[in-house]
């Protein structure tokens, strides 16, 4: 009974005793899931496009950021850096669509999976030679990303804010929506939608398949960099990264691999409900419950909804 | 294919094999480094990699080598991956090392059974499994000079002396953040036991390597929970990540201690916050010592360094400087022991058990004041050595207290329990029969 007590009613009585660290547990999960639904959002990007599941989207934040802070390291001033790390997204992409996904067209989903695995540690290596394996600091001041804590007290108890982390909200969300707007409104964005259905109609009505599947890499580059920004102003920029990036797994298997909004709502249940899970749970069984508890979110929804919550259900005729 | 060209391929093929692997002359003794340059814990392994790589090429520029005799180094890049590091020694101990350095706890607990076979030391130097220091039960593993118990044992004792006695501890919470792997997990069972004997309380926070990057969930229960001290042990890029959160989350920093692992870098990630932060070390931070001087001049300003000058002298650099002050002293005592110049894993071994570095050796080797004396013996392959507080004033690292001697009652029991316990759960450990020096 004692356990019981301890699952299904001690965690709800420390809510109620405690609505502060409530708030903040919340708004600590809030600020996960929007960074690991920025983080998904490159995965749904590529995969719309071609149907290929980029492992190296990970490491593609790494490099991004990395290239961002070493070019700044090296005297270049940091807005110019910034538009240099954009530009090195785009050459990657399109040496990606050249050397990688062009030889590979038609291949089985599989192949291009495994290429990006190679893509990956490609990455790796390259980014370690390059600039090292240390850790560097992300540049804070000179991007004017703010820094400092507004404390608000509430419900009995205070609340801390960081600025980092409201920036990181909001410039996440002007990212997804301009995102949405781009691939919903614009020419290109239903060309990528095309192609997303089918490459060979898309192909018949003369829309490029190589020219979107640059622009995808690259928007997914962008949307790295970004990632890659937020994630090493919380945290530092090192390999390490790439690791959290798998957290995006989960996020897609529950948003489903083909929706923006998905990506979205799935990053904000994953993060608020490990938080929560880890917070109010985790002592229970020593703690590091966070560690699986996305998967096993995931898992459930996807015994009840494999496509996920706004993936598409293909009904295949046999 | 002719003769011809099957005698060419042959020629080129073995020229290449020569130059890929380090020239193993026969007035030369092999000395492999277990480094990680590469991977989520670079950012503590590599100057670690550099410091002892640039002390040992130091010797040989200077001195050629020790005794007369060159040292070759190889580097095995092992990424802090276990299975990466087994695979650096089976690689490596064909080649007759005279030492191996795993740098992690996790690749020393494998090794250490293989150590006593294939007759090769093992220098875990203050890491690894703490139970090794006992000499008598495992000769071939080294920790010195203290091990993480006493480490543990040093802060809990620092931090009762700032409440005004041990027993004033009694009813706090101290709170423990660790890397959720063997080497976090080490002191667990000492700070229970003396949680349990002081009447003070334990709350673990475990960090597992694919979240030292995405702490917020442990300081938000590290909020909850309100801790009257911290204590960390953690590796890699855990550390300035959590000197970070740490500082977000407002908790008081110069209640936050931790093992002697963190570098400048680590604490320079949490900002002006970060003033206040405290770590256990054993030797100094600086490069103003003659032989440190002596590795710029000839090791870094003649390019032979991968470290940054500015790196010189920081404390994960003078760290792995350390390191290869006790795998020379190994050497050079064995030498001294046998009379050999080119010696063996074997001499190595009584070589470590006979160190002595006492003031007037680390004078004559360039190290005066760089760090308290060492002695190792027989059965004591550790030294139990006091080391000191030190605190990051926003810049740099600070000396803050004078030496803290580990709390050997209550490290010795636990210790020599757990080294039985070890020999026992491993059936058929060999009972020593290497005999001691007189010296030691």
């Amino acid at each position: 009974m004692d356990i019981l007590y301890k699952i299904l009613i001690e965690p709800f009585v420390f809510m109620g005793e405690a609505p502060d660290l409530l708030i903040q547990t919340l708004w600590e999960g809030l600020v996960s899931g929007v960074l690991y639904a920025l983080i998904a959002l490159g995965f749904v990007l590529i995969f719309k496009a071609s149907g290929v599941f980029n492992f190296a989207q990970g490491i593609m934040v790494v490099f991004a950021a990395l290239t961002l802070v070493g070019l700044y390291e090296k005297g270049v001033p940091a807005f110019l850096a910034l538009i240099l790390a954009a530009v090195t997204m785009l050459v990657l992409a399109v040496l990606v669509e050249r050397i990688v996904l062009r030889p590979l067209v038609n291949q089985p989903d599989i192949i291009l999976f495994m290429a990006t695995f190679g893509l990956t540690y490609f990455l790796i290596g390259f980014g370690e030679l390059i600039f090292g394996g240390n850790p560097k600091e992300m540049i804070t001041d000179a991007l004017f990303l703010p820094q400092g804590t507004t404390e608000l007290d509430m419900l009995g108890g205070r609340v801390r804010l960081q600025h980092l982390d409201i920036a990181a909200a909001v410039i996440a969300s002007i990212m997804i929506g301009l995102l949405a707007v781009f691939f919903s409104k614009t020419r290109i964005g239903r060309a990528l939608r095309a192609v997303a259905d089918s490459h060979k109609a898309a192909l018949s009505v003369g829309i490029s398949l190589n020219q979107i599947w640059v622009i995808v890499w690259f928007a997914a580059g962008i949307v790295a960099l970004v990632a890659g920004i937020m994630w090493g102003a919380r945290s530092g920029v090192s390999f390490s990264l790439q690791i959290i990036a798998l957290k995006a797994l989960p996020v897609l298997i529950l948003g489903g691999f083909t929706s923006i909004p998905g990506a979205i709502i799935g990053g904000l249940i994953i993060g608020v409900g490990e938080k929560i899970g880890e917070f109010y749970w985790g002592p229970l069984v020593g703690g590091g419950v966070e560690t699986w508890l996305a998967y096993v979110i995931a898992l459930i929804f996807l015994l009840y909804r494999p496509q996920g919550l706004f993936g598409e259900k293909i009904i295949e005729r046999i | 294919m002719s003769f011809r060209k099957f005698g060419l391929g042959l020629a080129v093929a073995t020229l290449l094999a020569g130059t890929a692997l380090p020239a193993l002359a026969q007035d030369s003794v092999y000395v492999p480094l277990f480094t990680y340059r590469t991977g989520p814990f670079a950012g503590s392994g590599t100057p670690i990699a550099d410091g002892m790589h640039d002390y040992l090429r130091m010797l040989n520029e200077r001195d050629g080598g020790i005794g007369g005799v060159k040292l070759v180094l190889e580097e095995c890049e092992t990424g802090y991956d276990t299975k990466k590091g087994v695979e650096c020694y089976e690689s490596v101990k064909g080649k007759n090392p005279v030492i191996v350095n795993p740098w992690s706890t996790g690749i020393t607990l494998p090794l250490i059974p293989r150590a006593s076979v294939d007759k090769i030391p093992i220098l875990s130097m203050a890491y690894g499994l703490s139970a090794s220091a006992r000499g008598d039960i495992f000769p071939w593993v080294f920790n010195p000079p203290a091990t993480y118990w006493d480490g543990m044992s040093m802060i809990v004792k620092y931090i009762g002396e700032k409440e005004g006695g041990l027993e004033k501890l009694k009813g706090k919470k101290i709170g423990f953040l660790h890397l959720d792997a063997a080497f976090g997990k080490e002191p667990i069972p000492l700070l229970q036991e003396m949680a349990k004997d002081i009447g003070f309380e334990v709350a673990l926070y475990p960090v597992a390597a694919q979240d030292m990057q995405n702490q917020s969930s442990q300081w938000l229960s590290v909020r909850r929970d309100r801790p009257d001290y911290m204590i960390m042990w953690g590796w890699g890029s855990m550390n300035g990540a959590a000197v970070k959160e740490a500082v977000r989350s407002g908790y008081p920093m110069d209640k936050f201690y931790s093992i002697w692992w963190p570098g400048e870098d680590d604490a320079r990630a949490g900002g002006a916050g970060a003033k206040g932060f405290k770590m256990l070390n054993w030797h100094a931070v600086g490069a103003n010592f003659p032989a440190i001087q002596d590795i710029q001049k000839h090791v870094v300003d003649k390019g032979l360094s991968k470290a940054p000058k500015d790196k010189v002298g920081e404390l994960l650099y003078n760290r792995g400087i350390y390191n290869s002050l006790l795998i020379a002293e190994g050497i050079a005592t064995a030498q001294k022991i046998t009379g050999k110049k080119v010696v063996t894993g074997e001499d190595v071994r009584r070589g470590m058990e006979n160190i002595k570095l006492d003031p007037a050796r680390l004078k004559a080797l360039g190290l005066e004041g760089f760090t308290d004396q060492l002695v190792l013996s027989c059965s004591d392959h550790n030294g139990h050595r006091a080391a000191f507080m030190q605190e990051w004033d926003g810049t740099k690292w600070v000396k803050i207290s004078n030496p803290i001697e580990p709390m050997t009652d209550r490290v010795r029991g636990q210790l020599e329990a757990a080294a039985k316990d070890y020999a026992e759960k491993n059936a058929g450990w060999p009972k020593r029969t290497e005999a001691c020096d007189k010296a030691s």
